[in-house]
């Protein structure tokens, strides 16, 4: 009983005291001065009962890597949407289509990344992005899949993503997607591996706090494909919750896996109302 | 009157310890405040292995999530914890060995990692790797590895 106490208080302290430095950063952002981003909302959805505010992964990098979103030709994301680009007008597969054969402009997409991953109800099971591209590739075009960290692959989630910045993510979770939603949202206060730590443990309890070198944020994906300065590459939702899975010390689950595509729903769903943000930069 | 049985019990197992062999994560006795009389290994901890550990990211990390003042060469100290100075003060030997072996018996729920045990895990894996490990996980510190990190942490005094 005492020793609850003490150290209760002494924690409480030591957090109080280190809220002004680990805040995540007071800013806004504009990207290429015209496209106004949500980034932060102060009411998190009523279905997320551990966050009262949103924040995008954005306010927890440094000026510098913040800088680097606000303007495209300074976005190193962008030049993964240029490639992009070229192979949506290129034919490939037996059927000799392109993307824009049958979508035209990328634009004619725009809206979709903001309500990813949905229930595909001729499929009748949860499709994310990348699911939806490569029925593409494989039933319309005759061409072959790509694998979920291809380049292509991910190059194509950033031009999708580009042509919905801005719009507010707002993922269903209620009709056929509630049992993804709730597995994924068991599996978000699951304490895996060997250092026992759950998402929640580290982006619901501790965000806006230091883990090593780490300035913590949420874990919001909306933010995604992210351009991450410590690889230097585009970085795709479920390879992102793979790292972290694995830095619990736990055998952890694959790209395109059953657990994966419910806990990204779940994830999505917690970053409903903030902006498509893809491909953004962090390090 | 309780306190006085305690030591009692910790005097007899140090004097008996160097006979015997180091303490299994599963024999560990806590009492119900979570703190560990008994030394695990019966041998006494070395305060400078014990700041190698707390600073080591492959070993006990401590720094991950905890400030120490007395280590200023260790860069990005973390701030999920509190900070561990004056911890000698705070705490006894025994609750020192009882955070560090399994915080959890002291911090019902604490983030904090338990460092001597076996598990029960969740999906645990083989280190950072993961994938699944081949045969059982040792705990994350040994046993004399915890003696060394409570040893260090007795001399961060304020
Ligand atoms: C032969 C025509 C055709 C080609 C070629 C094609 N698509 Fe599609 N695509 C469709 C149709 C039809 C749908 C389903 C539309 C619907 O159900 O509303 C679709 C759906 C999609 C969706 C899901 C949209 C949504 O709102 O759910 C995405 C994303 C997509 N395509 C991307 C691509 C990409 C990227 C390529 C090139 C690699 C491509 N498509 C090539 C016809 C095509
Ligand atoms: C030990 C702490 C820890 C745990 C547990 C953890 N993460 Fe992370 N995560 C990090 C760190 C550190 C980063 C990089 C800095 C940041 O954005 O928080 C990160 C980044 C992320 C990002 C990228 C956010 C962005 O905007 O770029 C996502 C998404 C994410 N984590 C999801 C998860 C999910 C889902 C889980 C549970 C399966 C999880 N994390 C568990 C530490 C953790
Ligand atoms: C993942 C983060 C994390 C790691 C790693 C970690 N701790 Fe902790 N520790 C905490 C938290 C959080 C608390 C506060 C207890 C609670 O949860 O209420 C704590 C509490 C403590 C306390 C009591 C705090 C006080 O009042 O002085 C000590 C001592 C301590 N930890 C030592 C260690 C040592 C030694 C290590 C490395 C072997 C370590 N910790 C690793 C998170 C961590």
């Amino acid at each position: 009983m005492k020793i609850r106490t003490l150290a209760g208080s002494v924690a409480l302290v030591a957090l109080t005291g280190m809220a002004t430095w680990a805040d995540p950063a007071e800013d806004k952002l504009v990207i290429n001065g015209e496209i106004e981003m949500i980034t932060h909302t102060e009411k998190a959805p009523d279905y997320i009962e551990g966050l009262s505010e949103q924040y995008s992964g954005w306010h927890f990098r440094d000026a510098d890597t913040r800088d680097m979103e606000r303007d495209d030709f300074d976005n190193p994301g962008m030049l993964a949407v240029d490639a992009a680009k070229e192979v949506w007008n290129t034919a490939d597969g037996t059927e000799g289509k392109s993307c824009a054969s049958c979508h035209g402009e990328p634009e004619s997409l725009r809206g979709v990344r903001a309500v990813m991953p949905k229930f595909n109800e001729a499929k009748g099971e949860m499709y994310t992005l990348e699911m939806y591209i490569n029925d593409c590739r494989t039933e319309r075009m005759g061409a072959e899949a790509w694998g979920w960290n291809d380049a292509d692959m991910v190059n194509m989630t950033a031009l999708i993503s580009y042509v919905s910045r801005g719009i507010p993510m707002n993922v269903a979770i209620d009709g056929p997607a509630a049992p993804y939603w709730e597995k994924g949202k068991e599996m978000y206060y699951t304490r895996y591996g060997q250092l026992e730590l759950s998402c929640a443990n580290c982006h619901e309890d501790n965000y806006g706090n230091y883990i090593r070198a780490d300035h913590l944020s949420q874990g919001q994906i909306n933010g995604f494909p992210t351009y991450r300065l410590k690889n230097a590459r585009l970085n795709s939702i479920h390879s992102r919750f793979k790292g972290c899975i694995r830095d619990t010390r736990a055998e952890t689950f694959k790209e395109g896996s059953p657990e994966f595509i419910a806990l990204e729903v779940y994830v999505a769903s917690r970053g409903n109302g903030l902006s498509v943000e893809g491909p953004s930069v962090r390090n | 009157m309780k306190r006085q049985t305690i030591w009692g019990l910790a005097l007899t197992a140090s004097f008996a310890s160097a006979a015997m062999a180091e303490i299994a994560p599963g024999d560990v006795v806590y009492d119900e405040y979570g703190a560990v009389a008994q030394s695990l290994t019966g041998q006494p901890g070395d305060p400078a292995r014990g700041a190698e550990i707390v600073s080591n990211k492959s070993k006990g990390n401590c720094v991950a999530c905890h400030q120490v003042s007395a280590l200023p060469d260790v860069p990005f100290q973390g701030n999920i914890g509190p900070a561990l100075d004056g911890a000698g003060d705070r705490w006894s030997e025994a609750q020192l060995r009882g955070i560090v072996a399994d915080a959890k018996k002291t911090f019902e729920g604490t983030i904090m990692p338990s460092f001597y045990k076996t598990g029960p895990y969740i999906r645990p894996g083989d280190g950072f790797t993961g994938k699944a490990p081949k045969g059982d996980l040792p705990p994350l510190l040994s046993a004399q590895e915890v003696e060394d990190v409570v040893a260090y942490l007795m001399t961060l005094k304020e």
